[in-house]
């Protein structure tokens, strides 16, 4: 049986609401919270990167799995905001964590599913024998274009999962990767801020995939989702995973524990992984979850896990998404949130 | 900073690894080649705890260019629960939260950066409890 | 060892000399102490300096300033001790003198602070680069935290911290190479600008460009120079860990205190002693801390003695930098410690005009470096 046997998330304390936002552009908040079911986002601090936020969402994935940092085999990192463009975010979680240095370790990169990029390659070496254990994490602080609608959304978060074949908590029992090219969102070389082709984002970029992974899993596995207890997807606003949910046979029920969009923001790599660490908080020993990620570009991940007795054995042995999206928030202005998002233009 | 300076810190302020001396159980953080408490010279590598509270701190308003940024910021003396005092930033509050005596937390951040195109600095801070 | 006399002393004015290089002031403090000892050649030089490197990107500062000073291929070396490098280098030369190597001594201090314009940085190398300043550090936070302890054990107050300031601005405005010789009230520093709290802009000693030197020779010559030399009685120094953090007590400064303790010894001397003391007040809770180091006051009551006036100028148990201190005279870090013994020189000569202490006979100059890292002691002696 191979699956997770750690997981852990980190989300920093500073937020910023969608009416500050809405006030700085002169746009009326109460149409946009409407239209993104998003009410505010969260925003990484001054001295927060992807790599800080990998380092603390491991550390609570390793205080759950409680294995030898040692052990690890294989760390990956998927963002879309990697510190460093040439020289892997996983170097500096390695040693902050105390694994290696013979260790494999990679950056992922595709848009908003790099984390699950991260996920899949780290099962599939552990199934194919090559470590005992992967580090994949999904992590992003990722930068909305000021005035532009996804500056809404745009925030910071990441979750790490520790892959294994010994007390797995969330086994997983199958994938489906689904992949294009379609360029619906997408930041050249060099660029600050990303662009989007606005509507082409929706049906023909996140529906198609997450539809093509999600349809493509259910065949695979023979499965129906009314077989699920629970369901998460790609999360860009608080409206497309309950679209996408729908069209593919869930119910809003089955979404409701990972629906953490409306207060968090989307984390982009962190997203889906994210979600799901928030199912994971609640999940119960049979339960199976549906997960499928998106990243723009074009493609989505879809895996498929069923929780065992292990889980709730785990739980509580670190800080819960819920806790971490409720407790200790400070709000910024807008002029806060530009400094901390190094929007304001300085001398070098 | 260059490189090579950067890193030979790496174990300390990546990894908290501090030096216990075998004769008089002293930890000296960062290690050292000769105990400050009785001049004995063999140690055994441990790690320090992440958890203390606060001995003493200021609210920095005015900061050399490399920390402008930032200010107003919290750095303080915290005493972890194995006695080893560090010297950190007390970040994610208002400055006014911050007394002596609070229970903290060691978190990880990133400290320092080179401008746009050089190395980026990461170490220990803390956040109150 | 010999006996060892201060016989002549020159400084620069103290402030933003924006005209003048280091070269320049160092050059013409060290020409007016020649001048006032009337020695026509020296045998060797020492130079105070804390961060020519990093100020105005030149090293080898014995070198220039020997050759810029033009007496001769002399041994000249530069001295290091963050803030105490002045006191360190005087510390050399006395020794020199002492040992019997060298007959005439010029002991100098030097520092060009204002062409940088990141000065916080500069002086933070006088911390723990890789475990205090790497967090952001500045001196002024190091200080604060001092502050804020001794505040939380003692009941210290804002206000006696000011007082501090006060007083030396009081003095400082009789000294007429004085960086700041307005004078300010206790509502001006607590008003000023905040810097760490609780110290405030004018809680702080300034940036200041300056330089001093003074003459040293044995005590048996001292009279072919002038009919006024002054004895040094004990010359002394210690460290103490370069991390305010490790140290078990943050409200005491051991460097100072062990320094002091070997000083009195050297002397024959007790606190009581003492008829005036120039000490390192680069912060006005540093004055405080120094005051109950030295032995002036119990541990903890320096404040309360600011505020009953126990360290004025005029009716005070024991005057504290009659000169201004480094508050208002300015600290020129390598220079300072070179002022302080010409202040006490001047008025343990009777020279020191509206500034002068009556029955001055005995007086301690105190300068250290960092957090108190590093502590040089001298207790001068008129004869």
């Amino acid at each position: 049986m191979i699956g997770i046997v750690g997981y852990g998330s980190y989300l920093p304390r500073y937020r910023i609401k969608v009416d500050e936002i809405a006030r700085e552009w002169g746009a009326d908040p109460d149409s946009i919270k409407r239209s993104l079911l998003l009410y505010e986002k969260t925003v990484p601090a001054l001295d927060e990167d992807t790599i800080t936020i990998s380092v603390e969402a491991a550390k609570n994935a390793l205080r759950r799995a409680q294995i030898d940092p040692g052990a690890i085999g294989a760390v990956y990192i998927g963002s879309e905001s990697h510190p460093y463009a040439v020289k892997p975010s996983a170097t500096v979680v390695i040693e902050a964590l105390g694994i290696g240095p013979a260790v494999h370790a990679a950056s992922y990169e595709f848009a908003c599913k790099a984390g699950t990029e991260a996920m899949y390659v780290g099962y599939s070496l552990v199934k194919a024998g090559e470590v005992k254990y992967a580090l994949a994490i999904g992590a992003d602080t990722s930068q909305g274009a000021p005035g532009d609608a996804l500056e809404y959304s745009a925030s910071a978060g990441g979750t790490a999962f520790i892959i294994g074949s010994e007390r797995v908590a969330a086994e997983i029992l199958e994938t489906f990767s689904f992949t294009t090219d379609t360029p619906d969102f997408w930041r050249r070389e060099g660029e600050f801020y990303p662009r989007h082709a606005a509507r082409y984002t929706g049906e023909p970029a996140y529906f198609k995939h997450i539809l093509g992974a999600g349809q493509g899993i259910l065949k695979k596995s023979g499965l129906t989702p009314k077989d699920f207890q629970y369901a998460v997807f790609h999360m860009p606003n608080g409206r497309f995973p309950q679209q996408v949910g729908k069209q593919l046979g869930f119910t809003k029920e089955q979404l409701e524990a990972g629906w953490i969009v409306p207060w968090m923001g989307n984390t982009y790599s962190g997203s889906s992984p994210t979600g799901l660490s928030a199912i994971l908080d609640v999940a119960k020993a049979g339960d199976l979850i549906f997960m499928v990620s998106f990243g723009s570009g074009a493609g989505s991940d879809a895996f498929i896990f069923r929780v065992t007795e292990e889980l709730e054995r785990i739980q509580d042995r670190a800080p819960k998404v819920r806790e971490m999206l409720e407790g200790g928030k400070i709000y910024l202005t807008y002029g806060q949130y530009a400094k901390f998002r190094r929007k304001i233009r300085m001398n070098n | 900073m260059p490189s090579p300076r950067y890193t030979r810190e790496n174990p300390q302020r990546l990894h908290l690894e501090a030096a216990k001396c075998t004769k008089c159980g002293k930890i000296s953080f960062p290690p050292r080649l000769l105990c400050p408490n009785c001049k004995g010279k063999e140690f055994q590598k441990v790690q320090l705890a992440d958890e203390g509270k606060i001995v003493t701190y200021t609210v920095v308003r005015v900061a050399s260019r490399a920390f402008s940024m930032e200010t107003p910021y919290v750095v303080g003396i915290v005493e972890l629960n194995d006695g080893v005092r560090l010297t950190t930033q007390i970040v994610d509050c208002a400055p006014e939260d911050v007394t002596i005596g609070k229970p903290v937390k060691l978190v990880f951040r990133r400290v320092q950066q080179e401008g746009n195109s050089g190395i980026l600095e990461y170490g220990y801070k803390c956040r109150l409890v | 060892m010999r006996d060892v006399a201060v016989i002549g002393v020159g400084m620069t004015k103290f402030g933003e000399l924006w005209g003048k290089s280091l070269r320049d002031i160092f050059v013409e403090a060290a020409l007016a102490a020649i001048a006032d000892a009337k020695v026509d050649h020296i045998d060797s030089m020492y130079v105070g300096n804390m961060s020519s490197g990093l100020f105005v990107e030149q090293e080898h500062l014995g070198a220039v300033l020997a050759d810029y000073l033009g007496m001769g291929p002399i041994p000249a070396t530069k001295v290091e001790s963050a803030c105490a490098s002045g006191g360190a280098a005087f510390r050399q030369a006395v020794l020199e003198v002492a040992s019997g190597a060298s007959d005439i001594v010029l002991a100098g201090g030097v520092e060009k602070m204002t062409d940088s314009f990141d000065a916080t940085a500069v002086l933070a190398t006088a911390a723990d680069q890789e475990y205090e300043a790497y967090y952001g550090v500045t001196f002024p936070a190091l200080y604060a935290m001092i502050a804020n302890a001794h505040m939380h054990r003692y009941g210290t107050t804002r206000e006696q911290l000011a007082m501090v300031a006060v007083k030396n601005h009081e003095n400082g405005s009789k000294n007429p190479n004085a960086q700041f010789r307005s004078l300010i009230t206790i509502d001006d520093v607590l008003n000023s600008a905040p810097v760490a709290d609780p110290l405030r802009l004018l809680d702080c000693s300034p940036v200041t460009d300056g330089a001093a030197a003074v003459i040293v020779c044995p005590m048996e010559i001292a009279r072919q120079y002038t009919n006024s030399p002054v004895k040094v009685i004990a010359s002394s120094q210690a460290s103490d860990t370069i991390a305010l953090h490790s140290r078990d007590d943050v409200t005491t400064l051991r460097a100072v205190a062990k320094a002091a303790e070997r000083a009195y010894s050297m002397a024959g001397l007790k606190p009581e002693n003492i008829d005036l003391a120039e000490v390192h007040d680069c912060f006005t809770i540093a004055e405080i801390v120094v005051t109950e180091d030295l032995g002036f006051f119990e541990k903890g009551s320096g404040g309360k003695a600011v505020e009953l006036g126990w360290t004025q100028r005029e009716g005070g148990k024991i005057p504290i930098n009659t000169s201004g201190g480094l508050k208002s005279k300015g600290h020129p870090v390598g220079a300072t410690g070179i002022a302080q013994i010409i202040e006490l020189y001047e008025q343990l000569t009777g020279r020191a005009g509206e500034r002068q202490v009556k029955d001055a006979h005995i007086g301690l100059a105190q300068n250290m470096g960092g957090s108190g890292a590093s502590c040089v002691i001298h207790i001068l002696q008129s004869v």
